[in-house]
């Protein structure tokens, strides 16, 4: 049970959609994905990709300078 | 069965190939699986060391409109055409050649991205992978 950061700083679309779902392939059962990113669509995108999925959503949390988003696998 | 999403890239401008990989990646990032067909001018991208080449679909000047773009999809943090093809195939998107065009372009298999292309085919795979899909794209 893991924790695996991805940071998506910076990155545009589609970059941190497909980053997170590159981590989530490669994540273990049970292991938790924390994406870090400033794009603001994708901070809407990636839980509906998480949901179509069936995986689940843990956490969106936001500050002034970029979003976090968990999700276990 | 995941749901499908099948794109044509007939053309073979950089900003439809832009379209195309983003649409694709966009798909699979989602749990969708992806195939991609190059056919006509799109077939051009998949030539090695051809996939930045094409040329902007309006206001190109020549290449300046193009340089200009580049410069500005940098410093947005844009992906480049080959990160995208690399994610795209990471995340198992197809890729399919259109053998009729590599016929009437006289384009061969060496001239080619082999390592890229899952498949060499013609309209009857891809009507068969479109009745199958849910979304499908003429780009």
């Amino acid at each position: 049970m893991s924790i695996i950061k991805v940071n998506c700083i910076n990155e545009t679309c589609p970059v941190p959609l497909v980053e997170t779902r590159k981590a989530l392939r490669k994540a273990a059962e049970g292991d938790t994905i924390e994406v870090q990113g400033t794009h603001s669509s994708s901070k809407k995108e990636i839980p509906m990709a998480v949901e179509s999925m069936g995986y689940e959503l843990k956490s969106i949390e936001e500050n002034d300078d970029y979003w976090t988003i968990k999700i276990q696998k | 069965m995941s749901e499908k999403a099948t794109i044509i890239l007939h053309s073979g401008d950089m900003d439809k190939a832009y379209s195309a990989l983003i649409i694709g990646n966009g798909a699979l990032a989602m749990g969708m699986d992806v195939s991609i067909f190059f056919t006509f001018w799109g077939l051009e991208r998949l030539k090695k060391n051809k996939l930045e080449s094409g040329a902007l679909s309006k206001m190109n000047l020549f290449g300046l409109g193009k340089w200009l773009i580049k410069r500005k999809m940098k410093k947005s943090g844009v992906a480049s055409l080959n990160k995208l093809l690399d994610n795209y195939l990471e995340l198992g998107g197809k890729i399919l050649a259109c053998d009729m065009t590599m016929d009437i372009m006289g384009i061969d298999k060496e001239d080619l991205r082999d390592d890229v292309i899952t498949e060499y085919c013609a309209v009857g795979t891809y009507v068969q992978e479109a009745r199958e899909s849910e979304v499908t794209l003429f780009i």
